[in-house]
């Protein structure tokens, strides 16, 4: 609920959906019930990788309360294409990407622990478990590929991919970068894992699908932080149905962070099914099925080299990085290690010469997509290391070593496709030292160390790109859809206002921030204001949230209409007020004749515009509304510098942070405590990352990792209060100059967490996750080494 | 979860008849581990016998000897109970350490100790204060209650009724909690009486809680933290896992085991 006052930009205003989401209000998939519905349960493969030789489905049918059991045959004899990957890359030899057959139900094969061999639907959940159990599979067991650094000589996993290799990709050019290296007075060399996450939405996935035969149409409801997206896949490609006969609806999403973009097989089996059966067909994941189905993020495997000359600047960079894709190539899992991936491994730094290697490799595991950040907290943590290592190794402090190589001057054109717009990171940096207190930190080394514990520091200059992004670019890079956005408002009889947005907010504050938009901008009270997404009935289209797009590039295409809304009302006003046209002004909610008192509230236009009493309707048509598509002209390049500062207890490996420290320049800040809770939120992704999570399989394939038990997330007593500061360049490539928060915490946080245990530890060989048993055997090293000394 | 029966007994008597009269039914006691295993349909039993209303179960009594905590006495209430917390002040503090809030308000100690789960808390303290569990049928020394990995002396439909902990000298308790689960990945309970020093050892073990004899003997004579210096735990019957090694735990046994004895004589 919000007071009904005008919201200025840069206000901190209440969030409006916290009302309905704390008091058990939120309308979530799983909180609908369609009259009729069965329910889904998927059969998955208990095993790594197996051909299927036979499914006898005959007693299952037969269990009472079973509607259908459906395998991917049934798939077949309607026609339902694979799901597919939506971002196509070449190799380096100008080979296409070797995409996999991805049946929604398997076909002849599974793939992983966790894949669809078929759907029971019942009248009941339980009905559809115990039928499930009575389905008996034989399965032909083949060998699990389930270690990325030996997956070339293992079983070929897709006929289309030997070696089990989607795609050899490269970016920047070897041989520039090469004469770099032959110019170098130092080389740094650094081996790095980036390990591998499981999302954990607080919402597990969930659809219903429903076939209306009367209007042969398909509803959709299902947790999608891109509705429009999920439609034009299932349409165009899956065949689910024509676009105009499916609608998708993306209700209350109780969190994505990129896994919930993908279009994956149980909705589309829902939506399949629902027709089939004949009555709405309904699942929601429970959390076991999240951690071995949802698209897992990170998993890369780098080596890398840095080359710089004898005053400390760099001349160079090598990359050399295996990508793990999983069994199957989700969504847009292509561009995340390639286009998201190695386009930032600039950094913050005037790097002359870069050039990287990317090798993306099928392992019998879950598929690997877009998880927070996406490919940019990967190469940012490979620069960030590797950066600190250089720095150490030359004997200079990281943060003037980072200070030596900053870019200064804008626009910048890296080697490697990004053109940076504007940022200021001494002005960064020079803040975020003063507030971890930089200076002091031997002092506070001294006194715990005086305790027996052992203190570090580490620093993390991240850049991100974000507000993807104009449509053109990405296509040149392979992407399958444009990447603008849309907006529609509707400005009603009494003056309120209803914005329609192609974003989607699944946590973000959207209902806030894009309302606190229009009441600035037309002087009326944010309670007048609604924000409409997530239905495809009701936006007509948009490419939805991620990537921390939808200030940049969501909110321009609403500022957009808002322009075209302000126009019209302006000509209304003019015929009203009878001045001429350009004698209008728009200020603080009121139409003014410029020079005297004449004015006209917001609302009064707004009801003329309706009533279209008092202007002549062939000229100026009736009515006040107005869409826009809006494509940017360029990415959006936040950056910052986050300092962590960590204490290890040498006797148990426990890693306390003692403080964070993050500054960051977003450009223009809409709301500043919704950007803070972003930056919250991301640095305790970012932290788990480095200390607690990491999903682990094993030999076989089998997830071990596969629980709450076993999988660590971060909770509140594993931080501490963070520390949070804001410098601001505006970005030059959009209206409002945005440059998003969305995915900054979990990409500044990990570099500067590791960099941290690396300063602690005296070692630069640091593990993520750094677990109190992995730290405890490092501080026991340092020990020896110690005595040794 | 698949489909059972369900009963509530009003008398001890009754529901060891129902559980007599049934191989395949369960007691279901806070259910803070019962239910989730029937959740994920790790379990099948026949009959639920749920224990929540049977009188005289739910008492902290101060007795001559100690302590006596009735088996269906919840976490919180051992937590914040004054009688504890006066009697043996670290098995308050244990069981305020048990799980997260909302296991304490559920979970009991009788429902603790009768699925003998080898990272569960009260195991130590029972086994280090030589407490005596008390069934419906007899009572049972710790030292012979705990028989490995979820396997007690508890015969087939026996029912814990209370537990009578000795008071000690001094005791304390230390955990170094598994950083996924929270349960004790080391959990060391030290108790001290003017005849000895016993140390329990829940979460390292692969056969369940055990008593590290050797650490006891040192701590007779010199009841201080730096006496367990020197001590090497030998790793070989440790547990090792995504989350340590043999020789982590042996570590971590040690560190609790030294503040342990630190909470003692605090």
């Amino acid at each position: 609920m919000n007071e009904s006052i005008v919201t200025p930009i840069g206000a901190a205003v209440r969030r409006k959906e916290d009302q309905r989401f704390i008091t058990g209000k939120g309308r979530y998939t799983d909180d609908m019930n369609r009259p009729g519905q069965a329910f889904a349960y998927f059969l998955r493969s208990p095993h790594a990788h197996a051909h299927i030789r036979a499914i006898d489905a005959s007693a299952a049918r037969a269990m009472p309360g079973v509607v259908a059991i459906l395998t991917g045959a049934d798939l077949a004899q309607d026609k339902i294409g694979d799901l597919i990957c939506g971002w196509m890359i070449t190799s380096k030899d100008g080979t296409p990407m070797r995409m996999g057959s991805h049946p929604a139900l398997a076909k002849d094969k599974v793939r992983y622990v966790g894949d669809h061999v078929a759907v029971v639907i019942a009248d009941t959940l339980d009905a559809a478990k115990d039928a499930a159990a009575a389905i008996a599979v034989d399965y032909e067991v083949l060998p699990a590929v389930a270690d990325l650094g030996t997956a070339d000589a293992g079983a070929q996993i897709h006929d289309c991919a030997p070696r089990n290799v989607a795609f050899e990709w490269e970016l920047g050019d070897r041989a520039t970068t090469d004469a770099a290296f032959a110019q170098a007075a130092h080389v740094t060399k650094i081996d790095i894992v980036n390990n591998r996450l499981a999302p954990n939405a607080m919402e597990p996935r969930a659809a219903i699908g429903e076939y209306d035969p009367g209007d042969e149409a398909f509803t959709l409801w299902t947790t999608s932080q891109n509705p429009h997206v999920a439609r034009l896949v299932l349409s165009a490609f899956v065949g689910i149905a024509p676009e105009h006969k499916l609608r998708v609806i993306a209700p209350d999403v109780g969190g994505g962070f990129g896994s919930k973009i993908f279009i994956y097989a149980e909705e589309t089996v829902c939506a399949w099914a629902s027709k089939r059966v004949g009555r709405p067909v309904k699942w929601t994941a429970d959390r076991s099925e999240a951690f071995l189905s949802d698209a897992h993020g990170r998993d890369h495997v780098s080596h890398a080299e840095l080359a710089t000359d004898a005053a400390g600047k760099i001349l160079g960079l090598k990359v050399h990085t295996r990508a793990n894709l999983g069994a199957y190539m989700s969504t847009f899992s292509s561009c995340v290690p390639t286009y998201l991936y190695a386009t930032l491994l600039s950094g913050q730094y005037a790097i002359p010469a870069i050039h990287c290697e990317v090798d993306a490799i099928y392992t019998t595991t879950a598929p690997v997509d877009a998880y927070r950040g996406a490919g940019r907290p990967e190469a940012t943590f490979l620069v960030e290391r590797i950066v600190d290592k250089a720095a150490r190794e030359l004997g200079l402090d990281p943060a003037e070593f980072r200070r030596r190589n900053f870019i200064t001057t804008f626009p910048h054109q890296t080697p490697v496709i990004m053109n940076y717009d504007a940022g200021d990171y001494a002005a960064s940096l020079d803040l975020a030292l003063e507030m971890a207190d930089y200076k002091g930190f031997p002092a506070r080394r001294a006194e715990a160390e005086a305790r027996g514990k052992l203190r570090g520091i580490g620093l993390s200059n991240y850049i991100e790109a974000c507000g993807i992004a104009p449509s053109a670019a990405v296509g040149s890079l392979g992407a399958g859809v444009g990447l603008w956005e849309s907006a529609e408002v509707r400005v009603n009889p009494t003056g309120n206002v209803e914005v329609l947005t192609g974003s989607h907010s699944h946590g973000q504050g959207h209902e806030t921030t894009f309302a606190q938009l229009v009441s600035a901008r037309l002087g009326i009270p944010i309670d007048q204001v609604s924000v409409v997404h997530g239905d495809t009935d009701k936006v007509q289209f948009g490419m939805g949230t991620y990537g921390s797009r939808s200030g940049a590039v969501g909110m321009s295409a609403i500022v957009k209409a808002l322009d075209k809304v302000e126009a019209k009302a302006k000509k209304i006003a003019a015929h009203i007020l009878e001045a001429a046209e350009g004698d209008i002004e728009f200020k603080d909610g009121k139409f003014t004749v410029a020079g005297t008192d004449r004015a006209l509230a917001f609302a009064e236009v707004a009801l003329n515009a309706y009533v279209a009493h008092k202007f002549p309707t062939s000229e100026i048509e009736p009515g006040l509304k107005e869409g826009a598509f809006y494509d940017p002209t360029n990415f959006t390049f936040p950056a910052g510098c986050h300092i962590c500062e960590v204490e290890v207890d040498p006797e148990t490996g426990v890693t306390q942070i003692v403080n964070f420290t993050a500054v960051d320049d977003f450009g223009i800040v809409i709301n500043p405590m919704i950007v803070e809770g972003q930056v919250h939120g991301g640095i305790a992704q970012g932290v788990g990352q480095a200390l607690l999570e990491g999903v682990t399989y094993d030999a076989d394939g089998q997830l071990v990792t596969g629980s709450y038990m076993d999988y660590t997330m971060p909770r509140a007593d594993d931080l501490p209060s963070f520390r949070l500061g804001l410098t601001q360049t505006r970005c030059p490539s959009n209206p409002l100059g945005i440059k998003g928060c969305g995915e900054a915490g979990a990409i500044g946080a990990p570099p500067a967490v590791i960099n941290a245990l690396a300063d602690a530890l005296g070692t630069q060989d640091v593990p993520m996750p750094a677990t109190p048993a992995k730290v405890w055997a490092l501080a026991k090293t340092r020990a020896v080494r110690q005595a040794a000394e | 979860m698949y489909a059972f029966d369900y009963q509530r007994p009003a008398a001890l008597s009754e529901a060891a008849s129902l559980l007599g009269a049934d191989p395949e039914a369960k007691i279901l006691a806070g259910g803070q581990t019962l239910l989730p295993t029937l959740k994920q349909r790790l379990a099948q039993p026949t009959m639920l016998v749920d224990l929540g209303r049977l009188p005289g179960l739910s008492a902290i009594e101060k007795t001559a000897e100690g302590v006596a905590i009735g088996a269906l006495v919840k976490h919180v209430a051992v937590a914040t109970s004054d009688v504890v917390r006066q009697v043996i002040p670290a098995l308050a503090d244990l069981a305020g350490m048990i799980g997260d809030p909302a296991v304490r308000n559920r979970g009991t100690i009788g429902g603790s100790l009768a699925n003998d789960d080898p990272t569960a808390d009260y195991p130590a303290a029972v086994l280090a204060l030589n407490a005596t569990v008390v069934t419906d049928r007899r009572s049972i020394a710790a030292g012979d209650y705990f028989q490995g990995l979820f396997t007690t002396a508890l015969e087939e439909g026996e029912i814990i009724v209370r537990v009578d902990f000795p008071q000690v000298e001094r005791a304390g308790y230390a955990k170094f909690p598994n950083p996924a689960s929270r349960y004790a990945m080391a959990g060391v309970f030290v108790a001290k009486t003017a005849a000895e020093v016993r140390v329990a050892v829940t979460g390292a073990g692969q056969s369940g809680v055990f008593l590290w004899e050797e650490a006891g003997d040192v701590l007779s004579s010199d009841f201080a933290p730096a006496a367990i210096a020197s001590l090497q735990l030998d790793p070989a019957d440790l547990m090792s896992d995504l989350h340590g090694n043999a020789e982590y735990r042996a570590q971590l046994v040690k560190a609790m085991a030294k503040r342990a004895v630190a909470q003692a004589l605090a």
